[in-house]
């Protein structure tokens, strides 16, 4: 790793001012991308404002039919949540797969959409459920959230605080993981709500996590897996490497998104 | 340099470090508590998994400045100090759970964290409970089938 100072932020609001100072700071959370990026030199923060010790981040709760997640909450606390396993069980079943059982006691919601990356699960379950993310400074809607692969809407300084998710009436996420590092190599979130059904994948496109609306339009109309029959995604548009070429990835989206069809029924 | 204070094994430690030193490298570097490994420097192998105020966490992805004050518990804290072994170290012991050796200190503590969890939640851990759990850590002797047994063996003595 490259040397860097180090701040343990007290609050978001301290951490902002942090941020402020210095244009190449980078914020902490669990750590469990960046720590592994900075012990590679693929990153050279001159200093890590730590966010993770922040107890007002940590907190799951029930708000009429929305389920409220603080960013700094881990992924083996939201597995584990009985508001999440009785309002949102899909939500609770993504987060226990995500990584390891040591990964998961350090890794954060807030962490892991901020980071966006193309094989990481929340931003699924955020884009299909329709979930707004509060800023440090406003609320977007999940849709204008995700701008493409490791990229958000946040602007500089910016910091997530917390996630609401609408509760859906039904949801399912599925996804196939790489058998080697168990990334997602698909991962695919399907939501009914009273605005209709919404399908998120991810793993699989160049552009990062994005929402299957032909299959949406279908669903509305036939909620079954026959609204997949004549749907396909292009190969060219999906992510290529060793572990699947972009066919591959793209046939395996509608592959998973059938599962979850079946598995909703 | 900053300053770090933690409870390691029952015992306050406390040294001047670097920000960005890792607090598997505090552990072994500056407490010289080998027991912890670091096998992969990709923070995949779970060799390096320690307790952190109770929950398995690997040693090589947090910085020691991050666990200011907190407990934390290595291989080396699991045994009484009259050198009984911890059940689970016995188990591997009994049942070959081991060959080099390298990733049992990452085994042992992810797997007394597993039964921790398991027994609070109620849930059974059967064989495919125990083989997803330990994802997160690698074993290149190909010794899996005798870390499960072990595990296996220990969670019937730890609930006894």
């Amino acid at each position: 790793m490259y040397s860097f100072d180090y701040h343990q932020a007290t609050s978001l609001a301290d951490a902002v001012q942090k941020l402020s100072q210095d244009e190449e700071a980078s914020l902490l959370a669990g750590g469990q991308t960046l720590i592994p990026t900075l012990k590679q030199r693929l990153a050279m923060p001159t200093m890590l404002v730590d966010i993770s010790r922040i107890d007002d981040l940590d907190f799951i709760r029930l708000d009429a039919d929305t389920l409220i997640i603080g960013a700094g909450t881990c992924h083996a606390t939201v597995a584990a949540s009985q508001t999440c396993l009785d309002h949102i069980p899909a939500l609770a079943d993504l987060a226990s797969h995500i990584g390891d059982p040591a990964v998961r006691h350090r890794g954060t919601l807030g962490g892991s959409i901020a980071n966006n990356d193309p094989s990481s699960d929340y931003p699924a379950a955020a884009l299909a459920l329709g979930a707004t993310i509060v800023t440090t400074t406003r609320e977007l809607a999940a849709d204008e959230f995700f701008t493409g692969l490791f990229e958000t809407a946040l602007e500089p300084g910016e910091i997530v605080s917390e996630l609401r998710f609408p509760k859906p009436s039904r949801a399912v996420y599925l996804k196939f993981p790489n058998p080697a590092s168990r990334y997602a190599m698909v991962g695919v979130f399907i939501a009914q709500s009273s605005n209709g059904p919404r399908v998120a994948v991810t793993g699989a496109s160049q552009e990062g996590v994005f929402r299957w609306t032909e299959l949406e339009t279908k669903l509305a109309q036939d909620w079954s897996t026959n609204a997949l029959s004549g749907l396909s995604l292009k190969g060219d548009a999906m992510l290529s490497d060793l572990h699947g070429d972009g066919d591959y990835r793209a046939h395996l989206v509608t592959v998973m998104a059938k599962r979850a069809l079946e598995a909703l029924a | 340099m900053p300053k770090i204070t933690m409870i390691v094994n029952g015992q306050e430690r406390s040294a001047d470090i670097e920000a960005r030193t890792l607090l598997s490298s505090f552990l072994r570097e500056d407490l010289g508590l080998t027991g912890t490994h670091v096998g992969c420097d990709t923070s995949q192998c779970g060799a390096c998994i320690v307790h952190i105020d109770g929950q398995a966490v690997k040693s090589c992805a947090t910085l020691a400045l991050q666990n200011e004050g907190r407990e934390i518990t290595t291989i080396e804290g699991l045994a009484k100090p009259d050198g009984t072994l911890h059940p689970m170290q016995t188990a591997f012991h009994e049942n070959h759970g081991l060959q080099c050796g390298f990733c049992t200190p990452g085994m042992i503590m992810t797997a007394t964290d597993m039964i921790k969890r398991y027994q609070a939640s109620g849930a059974p851990l059967d064989e495919k409970a125990v083989r997803a759990e330990l994802e997160g850590n690698l074993c290149r002797c190909t010794g899996y089938q005798n870390i499960v047994k072990a595990i296996l063996d220990a969670s019937t003595q730890m609930s006894a």
